[in-house]
């Protein structure tokens, strides 16, 4: 069905446009016959030609602009116009005594070719927003698979590597060994969950980021050092899930991991009460030899927190004072009580 | 089979001491926590077989490979497989990845014991095969006698071909290193380094100015006053570089 008639409002509007056909028709006719007869013969006319020109519609949908052949096209409509428009002058013939016929014609046919000019207008702007539509569909679709994608982002390494230190240590020290299978396990398992949720409260993101420092521990054994200093009213505060444990995971593998003696990750939290600043500051050899894949785990969260707060968060990582700070600011939101 | 362990992590070592205790003709006569310690415990050693870690501190598995001598069988145990994978489809005895077992490790040196009396490629050869495509050196390592070098490439000058070898100029001083100046070419950043003749790599911030020499050649003066010929093929890859203003 025509869409103009699926929708009582634009019907309406459509055939308001018509008032000014039924006018003309009524000035070419009421020389010949009464004005009132002429109205409404003009007014029966111009209503009937306004549903029958809905019909090019159809043949416009039938014949689409870019695939068609400009003859076929001109065929086709003028012959549907002509064909239009001696039914409308068989009508009006049969509706009273009408003169002026070959002009009817002409005005008929004139009207169906404008009928189907403008479906043909209709029609494109349909399709370019139904483009749009799509590709806005499309768009958020990505940054939904992108934020997915993210979030549930452990490094299969720190399993294989955890994995291989409990098999060392099931004929070393199993009672060690069973210990770091526990911790391992309450790690995945708090992980697990974390995809769905939007925010936690800090508390929970340095628990989860100790629980990964217990596990790199027993990896790292006497190497690892770790120190915190986190300012009681900032437990509360609700950020984005796996905040902290990437750039802790980050102090292990590009600094930690790379000094034979090992060091010392600093985790600090502080706040105003607008703004939340967490630090991550680790030793690190400058000279390391170069890691592969380097600054994933720190690109993810700079996107996710761009993502989520736009300009009013900000992450910034570099060398100071012969160790290796990331600094993360973000707004004050109070995790609701639950 | 005289093997060294290579790992930075204590349980590692101890997981393949434990499996190797179960083959009486492997001698471990070392283990080493990082790089400097392998390059040096295996020129003193000269071991039959290297149990290599790649990420570690100091020096990376493949940097050791670089720098040491004699051709011990290589097998590469890591929790990271693409560029293990790489390195034995073209030249390592075998790659353990992490965890493994016992009877895995027992197959690896089945290979390894095989290997041992065949004509081995050079540790170097492997450690080229086994770099990332598509990713440049940020830093050159080298050996001194004893000493082990690491150059970071934004210090270099030039690099000169003699022979066999390289000569890295390094603030003044000058570093051999044995390979040939095409493969190192193929290893460096063609944005930053640029092979200006036949014998000569240059560092293109070093380059000051290009003077006309004779009537094809030109010279390359460089920001410590050192004058590099510069063949007409050079000039033409400068001139890509730097745009006509050269």
């Amino acid at each position: 069905m025509h869409p103009l008639l699926a929708r009582k409002k634009r019907l309406g509007l459509y055939l308001l446009g018509w008032v000014p056909v039924a006018g003309l028709l009524w000035a070419g006719m009421a020389g010949d016959q009464g004005p009132v007869e002429a109205a409404a013969q003009a007014a029966g006319l111009a209503l009937a030609y306004a549903f029958a020109g809905l019909s090019t519609w159809y043949l416009c949908r039938a014949f689409p602009l870019g695939t068609t052949s400009a003859a076929k096209l001109v065929l086709a409509h003028l012959a549907a116009a002509a064909a239009l428009s001696g039914l409308w002058v068989l009508l009006a013939w049969g509706l009273g005594p009408a003169t002026r016929l070959p002009m009817l014609f002409g005005f008929g046919v004139l009207l169906a070719v404008l009928s189907a000019a403008l479906h043909y207008v209709w029609l494109a702007v349909e399709a370019s927003r139904e483009a749009q539509r799509r590709a806005m569909a499309a768009q958020v679709a990505a940054r939904e698979a992108e934020l997915k994608a993210l979030k549930a982002q452990i490094n299969p390494h720190f399993l294989f590597n955890s994995l291989h230190s409990i098999s060392a240590l099931t004929s070393v020290d199993p009672a060690r060994a069973r210990k770091m299978c526990v911790l391992l396990s309450d790690f995945l398992r708090s992980t697990l969950g974390l995809g769905e949720k939007t925010s936690v409260a800090l508390a929970e993101e340095l628990a989860l980021a100790r629980n990964y420092l217990a596990v790199e521990g027993v990896r790292f054994g006497a190497r690892l050092k770790v120190r915190e200093e986190i300012e009681d009213g900032c437990h509360a505060c609700a950020v984005p899930p796996l905040l902290v444990q990437p750039l802790v995971e980050n102090a292990i593998t590009h600094g930690i991991s790379t000094l034979a003696e090992g060091g010392e990750i600093r985790i600090e939290a502080r706040r105003s009460s607008r703004a939340l600043r967490l630090v991550v500051e680790n030793d690190f050899d400058p000279q390391a030899p170069p890691r592969r894949k380097s600054g994933m785990g720190l690109r993810n969260v700079r996107t996710r927190l761009e993502a989520r707060y736009g300009q009013d968060a900000r992450l910034e990582a570099g060398a100071l004072g012969g160790r290796w700070r990331v600094e993360v600011l973000l707004p004050v939101e109070e995790e609701e009580p639950r | 089979m005289r093997a060294i362990i290579v790992d930075d992590e204590e349980l590692a070592r101890a997981v393949l001491r434990e499996y190797l205790a179960a083959h009486t003709d492997i001698e471990i006569v070392a283990e080493c926590a990082n790089g400097f310690e392998a390059v040096k415990a295996v020129s003193e050693l000269k071991p039959d077989l290297l149990l290599l870690d790649i990420q570690m501190p100091k020096l990376d598995g493949f940097e050791v490979l670089e720098l040491i001598e004699g051709e011990p069988a290589v097998i590469f145990v890591t929790a990271y497989d693409t560029y293990a994978l790489r390195a034995f489809e073209v030249h390592a005895v075998d790659y353990l990845l992490k965890p493994f077992s016992a009877e895995r490790l027992a197959e690896a040196l089945e290979r390894a014991r095989r290997r041992v009396g065949q004509k081995l490629p050079p540790p170097a050869e492997l450690a080229a095969a086994a770099r990332p495509p598509q990713q440049f050196l940020e830093r050159m390592v080298l050996k001194d006698g004893a000493r082990v070098h690491v150059i970071p490439v934004n210090k270099l000058d030039y690099i000169e071909a003699q022979d066999d070898y390289i000569a890295l100029h390094v603030e003044g001083r000058e570093h051999l290193k044995q390979q040939t100046i095409a493969s190192v070419e193929a290893w460096l950043d063609p944005s930053r380094f640029v092979r200006i003749h036949r014998s000569y790599i240059v560092n293109l911030e070093r380059v000051v100015k290009i003077e006309p020499y004779t009537k094809d050649s030109r010279v390359a003066v460089l920001a410590g006053g050192e004058r590099l010929p510069v063949s007409r093929t050079g000039y033409a890859r400068l001139k890509a570089l730097l745009g006509e203003g050269a």
